[in-house]
């Protein structure tokens, strides 16, 4: 047997890559484009390695990652520095402290934990909206792009699938 | 020597826990920044350096991501008015019929409305300058509503200004770069905007929540709004300018008054922004630096209450007339007659006197 699955993953390949991606997919979502009165949805796709991440192994750059993700958001969206931060920091604590409970279930199954995942990170978006602007988003909004982003599931399904046995001592 | 060799070497730290740890320093940065966050104030320097690359790099990439939606939409709006010119022209005679009615009322109106401001002698605001822009990228979230319009400080725009498109206000600019400002619409939920409702003059403030009708709050009066009034800018406060169309009133389902926005109902693709900052703006500055003050008007000098204490004797002169024509010459006309050249000298005086000194009280 070969040593190469003990070797440490490379930082660039499963951090680097997926940031860049939701960066680009964020950049792509904010265009003002409106078709028969309908505006794009925009989806949270930092949602995506903030699961991902996570369910792939603990790591000590992860929340960083998500963190400068979360400012970038914050910064292109033109919204309070910090809220998509902190808010992707909860969600990923969450997966990292349920990881045990999640690994190895059906594809619906894992559906539904990052649609909850997804849910616990936009109440907490909320409740720092609430403290920040003291005042109360429409609940509406929120659920929609609760549900766009709900939707991106099968993208951090892929990349969990593609990193989760790349280092055999995180099995 | 390598880490590994050292006495260091053997201590294991489990990777769990120094993720947490990491977890945790990268919470706090957060709520650093969260804490430390003032977007939606109108001081300029609220809006970081960060801010400004991020949107100054963001404009030519936006800019260049936007352009085929922008060339998608027109070439579907070509195909459009290929396919439904028919009922469009049906439909555009109607409504010319109808405007026809409208402009003989409008002109009517207008005639009436020079009349009136003759009258009272009424001075309407001088027109406000402005920049056109073109959006570039729009976040739409609950937790932000903003836009970024490709003109910035090169064009004079400043923090607070404005922002319209062609049916109604859009929100006003909290951050400016060179060549792009970002926009924080009315929907926004740290946007504020005083309003009033039209018909009945009663105020309110207009305040975003992340939804597309924002709410109307604080609305004074007895039954002051009533559904689809139309909703103007208040110009309270001096942050926007009176009478700027926002949109209509609707009841929402939560029992709050909302306003459907008309900004809402056209393209979001251009916009303009006033370039107003505040009412001071408003007021003819020339004229208030004008270096030579206005002649003095009043009556000579002489006949002044300053200059000349009022004859006591008067009330006793007025039987006097009746009497004879010419007596009153005996108390009144001795006032005029000393207006010789001597004290109409400082007429002139004071013209020529002021440039050096005009400065000084302002």
């Amino acid at each position: 047997m070969s040593m190469s699955g003990a070797r440490p993953l490379n930082p660039g390949r499963w951090l680097g890559v997926p940031m860049l991606l939701c960066m680009l997919a964020t950049v792509l979502f904010a265009a003002p484009i409106r078709i028969w009165g309908l505006q794009l949805p925009e989806p949270v796709f930092a949602m995506v390695p903030a699961f991902a991440w996570a369910m792939i192994r603990p790591s000590i750059l992860a929340p960083f990652a998500l963190l400068l993700l979360g400012l970038f958001l914050d910064i292109f969206w033109g919204g309070p520095t910090g809220l998509w931060g902190l808010s992707l920091l909860v969600a990923y604590a969450m997966v990292l402290i349920l990881r045990n409970a999640m690994t190895g279930q059906s594809r619906p199954m894992m559906w539904a934990w990052f649609a909850g995942v997804t849910g616990v990170a936009m109440a907490a978006g909320f409740l720092f909206t609430m403290l920040d602007s003291l005042a109360m988003p429409s609940l509406l909004a929120v659920f929609w792009q609760f549900l766009v982003t709900a939707l991106l599931f099968p993208f951090a399904h892929r990349l969990v699938d593609r990193f989760e046995d790349a280092d055999v001592r995180f099995r | 020597m390598p880490f590994r060799e050292g006495p260091l070497g053997d201590l294991k730290v489990p990777l769990t826990w120094t993720a947490a740890v990491a977890l945790i320093v990268a919470a706090v940065i957060a709520v650093a920044f969260l804490l430390a966050d003032r977007r939606e104030t109108l001081q300029d320097q609220a809006y970081g350096v960060t801010r400004q690359t991020v949107d100054v790099v963001a404009k030519p990439v936006s800019g260049a991501i936007a352009a085929p939606g922008r060339w998608t939409g027109l070439g579907l709006d070509y195909v459009r008015s290929y396919f439904f010119t028919a009922a469009e022209n049906r439909r555009l005679k109607a409504e010319l019929a109808e405007m026809r009615q409208w402009r003989d009322r409008a002109l009517a109106l207008q005639d009436q409305n020079e009349r009136f401001k003759s009258l009272m002698g009424l001075r309407t605001d001088p027109p406000i300058p402005m920049a056109a822009a073109r959006v570039v990228s729009d976040s739409r979230g609950p937790f932000a509503n903003t836009r970024l319009a490709d003109a910035g400080s090169e064009r004079g725009i400043q923090v607070g200004n404005p922002v319209l498109n062609e049916r109604g206000l859009v929100g006003r600019v909290v951050g400016v770069s060179r060549g792009v400002s970002r926009v924080l619409l009315l929907t926004d939920i740290a946007s504020r905007t005083p309003v009033m409702i039209d018909r009945t003059n009663a105020r309110a403030i207009l305040t975003g929540d992340g939804g597309p009708n924002p709410k109307l709050e604080y609305l004074r009066g007895v039954d002051p709004i009533q559904q689809g009034d139309r909703v103007v800018t208040s110009g309270d406060g001096g942050v926007v300018p009176r009478g700027l169309p926002v949109g209509a009133a609707v009841k929402g389902l939560d029992g709050r008054w909302r306003v459907v926005l008309f900004a809402d109902q056209s393209s979001i693709d251009f916009v303009r922004i006033l370039l107003f900052k505040d009412f001071a703006q408003l007021a003819d500055e020339k004229a208030l630096q004008a270096k030579t003050l206005p002649p003095v008007t009043t009556e000579d000098p002489q006949t002044s209450i300053l200059s000349v204490p009022p004859p006591a004797a008067t009330p006793a002169a007025p039987p006097a007339p009746q009497a004879t024509p010419t007596p009153p010459a005996t108390s009144t006309a001795t006032q005029p007659k000393p207006a010789t050249p001597k004290p109409a000298t400082p007429k002139p005086a004071a013209a020529t006197a002021t440039p050096a000194s005009a400065g000084a009280p302002r």
